[in-house]
Parts: C-alpha cells; structure tokens; sequence
C-alpha cells in the first residue's frame, strides 16, 4: 500500500474523468462522481499522514521507475514533510471546489467536471514528481484544464482572461524547460536529489548556474504571482469559475520554490533573496492598498492574495528555518481561508448575480450562516490569534524582524494591519449597515446543505490549525529541505550572510 | 540487378499497382455509378503498402538496382509514416468528399500515386532518382492542389504551388548537376566519398555552390522560412482533406531528403551548413508564428504554423549526429500526427466547400458537437506543445538536441516562440470553448455527419499523438535505428555501388 499510494492519489482523479466522460452528461451525473471521486482521493491522501514516519530523512512513499529511456526520464514520485500537506491540501479543496460548482455550474457539467479532474491530476503531479521532467508535465498540464475552463465559463469576456493566464505562464517556462535541459546536459539526470547534489558539489560552471536558477525562479514568481508579475491574477479571479480560481495561485509556485528554487540552487537563492525579500515587501503593501480600493470582490480578493502571498516569499527567502516553517505552514492557511472566501462569494454572487461590493450591504441578518462564516474566515485571515492564520504569520514577522531585516519586518506587519482594515471594511459593507436595495428585493436563501457541510468543518480546521499548530509543523520539519545555511557563501555576500545567520535555528 | 532488388521498392510497388488499379476500375465503371469503393480500394493497398514496408525490416540492410534505392530502418520509418499519413488522408476524403463530385476516382489514384513519389524520395539514394520521385509527388499534388476547380481560389492555389514549385525543383537539379561536375558522381555515398579529404575538399566553391542550390530545392519543400510564401495560399485554395496531406506526408519526404543530403552526402560541410540552418530555424519559427497570430482564417493561420513548426523541426539539425536525426524524425512524426488530426476536424468543421473557414465561425463548437470540440482542443494542445502529448516531446526531443549541440540559444528562441505561438493555438481552442453567441446556439446544426471513415481516421490520428506524448519509446527507438542507418562518412567503408550492393550493417 504505501508503495503505490502515490500512484493512487495520481491516477484516482484521472479514472473519475474518463468515468464521467464516458457516461452521458444527464443532471448532476457528472458532479456526483466528481464529488464522490474527491472523496474517495482524499481519503487516499489521509492515508500519507498517518503512515508518515517522523524524523526519517529523505522522501517516504518513493517509487522510482525507468519511464522513458532516452532521455533518463523516471516515473519518480515521494514525499517529504513539505509537500505532504500540500497533496491533502489538495485533496481537501477538491471537494470544496465541486461543492463550489454544485449549483453555479449549470451547463457542460461533463465537460467541466472532467477537466476538473484533470486538473486534480495535474496538481498532485506538482507535489508529488521529483523528476524534472516529470514535475514539468505536469507543471505544464495545470495550465490546460483551467485555460479551457475559465474560457469556457468566464463571466465577461472568457478567452480573453484565459489567453491572459496561459501566457502568462506558459512563455516563463519556456526558459524553465531550457534551463532543465541544461542540467540534463549537463548531469545525465533528472533526478531531484541526484541534481541537488550535483549543484552542492560545486562541478557544475557557475556563470550558466546563476541563469539557470533564475529561469526556475522567473516561472515561479509568475505562478506564484510575485510583484510586478501579477497581472493576469485579478482577471483570472474575476473570470474563473470558482473552484478553479481557488487553486489557481499561490501553493503551486510556492510548493516550487521552496522545493526546487531554495532547495536546488540554495547559494544562487541567496543571493537574489534581498531582491526577492524587497518584491514581497513591495507586494505585501503594494496588494494591501490595491485591495482597499476595490469595487469589486473578486478583484479585492485578488490583491488581498497577492498581499498575503507576498508575505510567505518573504518567509521562504529571509533563509531561516521558523521563517521556512512559518512560510510552509502559512500556504496551507492561505489556501484554506482563500477557498472558503472563494466558495462564501461563489455563494453571495449565485445568489444576487453581482460581485459589485457596492450592491451590498445589511445582509446579515437576510443570510445569518453565510455573515458568520465569512467573520470567521476573515479573522483568520487577518491573522487573530487562536485562528490559523496568526501562527504562520507570526513565525513568517518573528523570523524576518529577528533574523532578516528590522525595515522589512514592519514593512509586513503594515501590510497586516491594512489587511484587516480592508478586510473589516469589506465585511461591514456586505453584511452590515442599512438594508440595500438587493438585500431586500432578492429572497433571501443562506448556504445549502453541501455548501455548509464544507465550511463548517473548515472553520473547526482554522480554529484547531489554530490552536494545535504543532501536530502540523513537526510533519512540516521532516523536510529534505535545502542544505544546511551554513553553506558558504561567497564573500562578496559576507554582510548579508552575517545577516542571515543570525537567524534563528532549529 | 538481382532479383532481390524487386523486394527493396516493395511498398512502392504495392502502391503503384493499387493506384493503377482504381484508374482501370474508375474508367470501366459506367459514369454516374459511385466511387466511394475505390476509396476504400485506395486505403487497402496503402495498407498492405504500409505492413510490406514494416515487412522489409527482415531485409539485409542494403542497395538495390545498381545502388539507387536503399532499405534500412531509415527508409521504413518513412515509408510507415508516410503511408500512414495518406491511409488518413483517404479515411478522411472518403467521408468528405462530396458523392457527387467530379473525378473521385483519379482524386484517390493521384493521393496514392503521390504516395509513391514521396515513398521512393525517401529510399533513393541517387540524385537521379531523387529528382524522378521528387517530381512523382509534387505532380500529383499540384493536381491536388487545384482540385476545387468551380471555385478561384482553387485553380490559383493550383498555379502558384506548380510555378513556384517547379522552379524551387530546378534549383535541385541545378544543384545535382553541379554536384555532379565536382564529384563526378550522383550517388549519395560516392558524393560523400569523394568530399570526404578534409579540409581539402575538392571543387570547393562548386559543392558550395551545389549544396547552396540543393538546399533552396529541398527547403521551399518543407517551407522553410524564406521559401515559404507559397504555403498560406496553397492552403486556403485547396480541399482541406488534401491540405491534410499536402502539410504532412511531402513534408515528411523532403525533410528525409534534408537528412540524407545533409547528413550523408555533405556530411564534411557540417560547419557550414549547421549556421545556414540555424538561420533558417530562427526565420521560419519567428516569421510563422508573428504571420499566424495576425491571421483570422483558420486555414491559412495553420499554413503559418506548419512554417513555424519547419522551424522547430530544423532546430533538430543544430544537434550533434545522431541525437539530431532521431529528435528530426521523432518530430517529423509528432507532427504528422497532430496535423493531420487538426486539419481531420477543420474539414468536417467548415466542410468541403469551407462555408465557415474563419476563426470565429469556430466559436462554440464544442457546444454544438462535443467530440470535435473536444479534439480540436486536444489537437490544438499538442501543436502549443503541451506534455503528455506528441508535440511535446517532439519539441523537447529538437531542442534537447539544439542544446546538445552547443546551440542553447537556438532553443531558447525556439521555446519564446512556442510561447508566442500559444497565443494564436488558444485564440482558436478558446474560440470554440467560448459559449456560443445566441443566433448561432439557436441556429439549425450544421456539420458535416460523422462516418465510419472519418472516425477511424481521427482516432488513428489522436491515438498516434496520445501515444507519442505518454509513451513515445517506440517511435523513438524507431527515430534511433532509423538515425543510426544515417552516417557520416568517415564510417562508410563505401565501395564502388555497382558491384556491391549491400552495405555493412552498422
């Protein structure tokens, strides 16, 4: 079992897609085997957590298979304490995604809830490949599903946020795929651990290196998306539907730069990280403002992940191990607050067909369970304490104020404080106040059934993460993480490396 | 001549003797009878044709007829893909063309007979004989070209294709004149025998000058950037089924007479030619694509494609050897496949006499037929070069062998352009993912019915590109032998051809 779980995870969201492909598109058909097929692989993804062995380096689950000869291309998949939350982070959102889809999906669902699926597929491919070429099928892949489903199903104009996303996207891994096969000419390997220690070992020339390291970080920070690169994030929100926009940013790119930014080129990581560390410093304000200014709440919420994921780049490049903890930890929050926000407007704009915040206003006491949830989720996001979303920022500021740099520390928590200006604000004005004219005239239906029975238990999730955080973060340090920071640094660097191993350790 | 030699153009036989037969059978029927049969006659020998070429793999790798054809797997990889290509070009035709259209007796016997030319170009090895089957292809398919007589473009295509044709062939037979003259031979291996004294080439500025010319032939051919300006044009006038086959199967033909010229005659010219191709490489993707994202038919924006992707192709020959052969004709493969696929669902889309040739008449189609919908998109994946399909990895396999060969800018070219080439691929898939425009959703359907025929053709045409893209082993331990019968000629112990007429097995 623990040899093929991974197989498992991979190949159970493709069988429900050509299942619903093959049976004919008649009702909810298609959404009950997507629903069930998420079920049935998130229970597969529960099974990495209990069977995970503590403390034991290295990848667990690993199964390593010649799949290509020519080029050594393996079918090479393992987990380590860093992605292993991702896959049943994954896992979990899947079902909060079809649940997200259950009523506003009203045509095609065939055709929807294949590709989503696939992209399930795609997904757990990221987190689990430590093959090159393996991670960059299925990098590439996640593209295509939410390319054809945001065209598709977009609210205003489809094709062009599509186009907008994929290129994006696509063009930065033209240089990711030519800095790859640079390492394989280079090495003869695809293998993640083989090329990390060819890196270490210092064989490789170092000119070529820093390009290539910087062509893995360009397809990262698009994906991520890092300041000034976010231009395709408000449009995607806006357009997607929602079970596709909730997995769209942040975990994928960040899952990848700490795996293979950080950890394969960590002196060429350093290096850039002032670089990296001032464009989360600029995101985190930059997307706090931006978000302040909205009219619309996808857009708002667009920023307001830009903001906070600008905040775990700076976890990941202030190189300490409680900011790599923090930033870890912090993806999983993220993602958890984003999609139950993602599936509370899904809700709000199925039922008053307007994303406009304006529109808005006295619903709370019209839709009592959707205002409560969305207080929760909120807090949590600002980062109040007992809810998750204050420990991994917490570790991300206490990090980066002890160990990186005081002015970026504060810089952040300004960010922090904005994030709950807007974020107070946006509830006031949808929940609070004067009845709008909308509140009044639409009839009033709060969340259904599946829609709280999703988001009850990821409110009780943001309350223990909150509270138990370790059970999380001790699987989160058994991480074949980058190589020890003492690596040495070249002198050129010595006043950021006295900077940096001030940081606290482990 | 041995009696054995007959066996060496087996294929070429079958092919010639099916297409004489549907001549006879289509002359003796009474006008007015249907000739959908001789269809289906047409598809039999091509796929006899196509097993005695797998068949010939059991042949001593060798020459025959005095050292004019050969037979290694170089020469069955062609022939198999060739054949195949025009088996679904028939498929494809047999469905499409209208019942009561003019001549479709001579429109099967002229694909097949073009079959033959293109066949034997790729298994000559004597110039003459190049140019005899050189011209066997092109004739039929100028014929081809111009089949939509009762419409202008038709004929125009037809004219253009044949002037310009016909000239690029004479610069070929200028060139094996010149050739000749310096050498004193036509005979591939005794060409590359007599060039074999570096760096003292004998004659220098005459094979200079020779490959200089050969080289125009062979690359206005493959429409080559800047030879290609024929190919928008030829596309939009003729018959879609034929475009089909006119952008693969000829292409494929002449790209094997680039392999053989480059690699076994000019072989001590590599310094030389390897810069000229890079040029081209580089013209080719980037005229392609930056033509193709202005085009707004789709026929002609998949004639600007087809450059680019010549392009892509000639990257493959910035490799080094073997590596860059296999990666050619792995790609050659790939390319077929996908092209054919896609220009398979243009035909049944817009219809033989194209009432919706734009890209905007392709707007909802997969609304209005799901399954060719759903393979335009998948085709047109494969040509952006998405993974887990043949247009991956038959860039990736070009590529690969550009940065083999030192040309790591070449690749780095290639891929922005596929990155740019993406926009125009999505305009299109977007297009017919986009929900249809009401007066369209509510229009009568129109498509073409789906029979037997064109259904096999296109699932033929998917499974290759699937298989190439999942498990492209076969086909490129195919590519490999296939390059590994190409050699330069410091290994060939060459051996006056008239009295030998079986060459070492490698």
């Amino acid at each position: 079992m623990n040899d093929s779980i991974l197989t498992l995870i991979l190949l159970a969201p493709l069988a429900g897609a050509v299942l619903v492909t093959l049976l004919p598109d008649r009702g909810k058909l298609p959404a009950w085997i997507a629903l069930l097929t998420s079920l049935i692989t998130f229970v597969f993804t529960l099974h990495l957590p209990v069977h995970f062995v503590h403390g034991q380096s290295g990848f667990q689950f690993e199964i390593d298979r010649l799949w290509i000869e020519n080029p050594a291309i393996h079918y090479h998949v393992g987990i380590d304490g860093l992605s292993l939350w991702m896959v049943v982070l994954v896992g979990l959102l899947a079902i909060a995604g079809v649940v997200a889809s259950w009523n506003a999906i009203k045509e095609r669902r065939k055709t929807f809830y294949s590709l989503f699926l696939v992209q399930q597929t795609a997904m757990y491919g990221v987190f689990i490949s430590l093959d090159l070429m393996v991670y960059y099928g299925f990098w590439e892949l996640s593209l295509v599903p939410m390319a054809i489903l945001i065209a598709m199903y977009g609210r205003k104009d489809g094709p062009k946020a599509a186009t907008k996303f994929f290129l994006f996207t696509f063009i930065p891994s033209a240089p990711l795929l030519v800095a790859i096969l640079w390492l394989y000419e280079k090495t003869g390997t695809f293998d993640f651990a083989q090329l990390q220690m060819y890196v270490a070992s210092g064989a490789l020339p170092v000119a070529p290196l820093y390009w290539v390291a910087l062509a893995f970080l360009f397809a990262f920070a698009v994906k991520v998306p890092i300041f000034p690169l976010h231009g395709w994030l408000a449009d995607t929100f806006n357009e997607a539907p929602v079970a596709m926009a909730m997995v769209v940013a942040g975990k994928l790119g960040l899952y990848s730069m700490l795996r293979f930014h950080v950890g394969l080129f960590p002196v060429q990581a350093r290096h850039i990280a002032p670089v990296m560390i001032a464009l989360a410093g600029i995101g985190i304000l930059y997307g706090a403002c931006l978000a302040l200014v909205q009219r619309d709440f996808w857009r708002l919420l667009a920023f307001a992940a830009l903001g906070h994921l600008s905040l775990i780049v700076l976890g990941i490049y202030g190189f300490t191990f409680t900011g790599w903890d923090g930033a870890i930890y912090q993806i999983l929050n993220n993602e958890l607050i984003d999609a139950a926000l993602f599936v509370l407007f899904g809700a709000l704009e199925l039922r008053y067909l307007t994303s406009q915040i304006a529109a808005y206003g006295g619903l709370a006491g019209k839709v009592p369970q959707t205002a409560t949830l969305f207080v929760i989720a909120s807090l949590a996001m600002i980062g109040l304490p007992m809810l998750n979303g204050f420990v991994g920022e917490f570790l991300i500021l206490s990090s980066t104020f002890s160990g990186v740099s005081r002015g970026w520390a504060i810089v952040a928590t300004l960010g922090v404080i904005l994030s709950a200006a807007y974020m107070l604000w946006l509830i006031q004005r949808l929940f609070y106040g004067p009845e709008s004219v909308l509140a009044t005239s639409k009839p009033a239906t709060d969340l259904y059934f599946g829609e709280l029975a999703i988001l009850w238990p990821f409110a009780v999730l943001m309350l223990v993460m909150g509270i138990a955080p370790t059970a999380w973060i001790t699987i989160i340090e058994t991480r074949s993480g980058p190589p020890s920071l003492k690596t040495s640094v070249p002198s050129t660097q010595a006043g950021q490396s006295a900077a940096l191993s001030e940081g606290s350790q482990p | 001549m041995n009696p054995g030699d007959s066996l060496r153009i087996l294929p070429e036989i079958i092919l010639t003797l099916t297409g004489v037969l549907v001549m006879l059978i289509d002359a003796s029927l009474p006008p007015g009878w249907p000739r959908r049969g001789l269809g289906w006659v047409a598809a039999l020998g091509t796929t006899v044709a196509l097993w005695s070429s797998l068949w010939q793999l059991s042949l001593p790798v060798g020459t025959g007829f005095y050292g004019t054809v050969e037979t290694s797997p170089f020469t069955v990889f062609f022939h198999v893909l060739i054949c195949g290509i025009v088996l679904v070009a028939l498929l494809l035709a047999l469905d499409t063309l209208p019942e009561d259209s003019h001549h479709q007796g001579e429109y099967y016997a002229l694909v097949v007979f073009g079959a033959v030319g293109m066949c034997l170009l790729t298994s000559a090895i004597e110039l003459l004989v190049v140019f005899i089957a050189l011209e066997i292809s092109s004739i039929s398919t100028y014929v081809l070209a111009g089949y939509r007589k009762h419409t202008g473009r038709g004929p125009e295509a037809a004219i253009k294709y044949f002037l310009l044709g016909s000239f690029a062939t004479a610069f070929l037979l200028y060139g094996i004149a010149l050739i000749f003259g310096a050498t004193g031979s036509t005979q591939i291996y005794e060409i590359a025998h007599a060039l074999a004294p570096m760096p003292n080439v004998p004659n220098l500025p005459l094979v200079l000058a020779s490959l200089c010319l050969m080289l125009v032939g062979i690359l206005f051919k493959v429409s080559a950037a800047p030879f290609h300006v024929w190919t928008p044009d030829v596309y939009e006038g003729a018959p879609s089924p034929v475009v089909a086959l006119l952008s693969t199967a000829p292409k494929a033909a002449a790209f094997a007479l680039l392999l053989r010229v480059l690699y076994e005659e000019f072989p001590t010219l590599h310094s030389i030619w390897v810069p000229v191709l890079w040029i081209v490489a580089v013209l080719s993707m980037t005229v392609g694509n930056l033509a193709a994202l202005r085009q707004q038919n789709v026929k002609r924006m998949l004639a600007y494609s087809s450059i680019a992707h010549a392009g892509y192709l000639l990257a493959a020959f910035a490799g080094l050897g073997a590596s860059g052969v296999a990666a050619a004709c792995f790609y050659i493969a790939a390319y077929a496949a996908m092209n054919v696929g896609i220009f398979a669902v243009v035909t049944l889309v817009s219809g033989y006499d194209e009432k919706l040739p734009l890209v905007r008449d392709f707007r909802g189609l997969i609304y209005r037929s799901p399954a060719l919908g759903s393979l335009l998109i998948f085709f047109l994946i494969s040509l952006i070069g998405i993974p887990f399909t043949g247009g991956f990895f038959g860039k990736f396999y070009s590529f690969s062998a550009a940065v083999g060969g030192g040309a790591v800018w070449l690749a780095v070219i290639g891929l922005l352009n596929s990155g740019l080439a993406s926009a125009y691929y999505l305009r299109l898939a977007f297009a017919s993912a986009q929900r249809p425009a009401e007066e369209i959703a509510n229009a009568p359907v129109h498509s073409t019915p789906m029979g037997i025929a064109v259904a096999a053709a296109l699932l033929f045409a998917a499974a290759a590109t699937l298989i190439l893209g999942i498990v492209p082993d076969k086909i490129l331990h195919a590519s490999e032998a296939a390059a590994h019968t190409l050699r330069p000629p410091s290994e060939v112990q060459v051996t006056p051809p008239i009295t030998a007429n079986a060459r070492p097995n490698p």
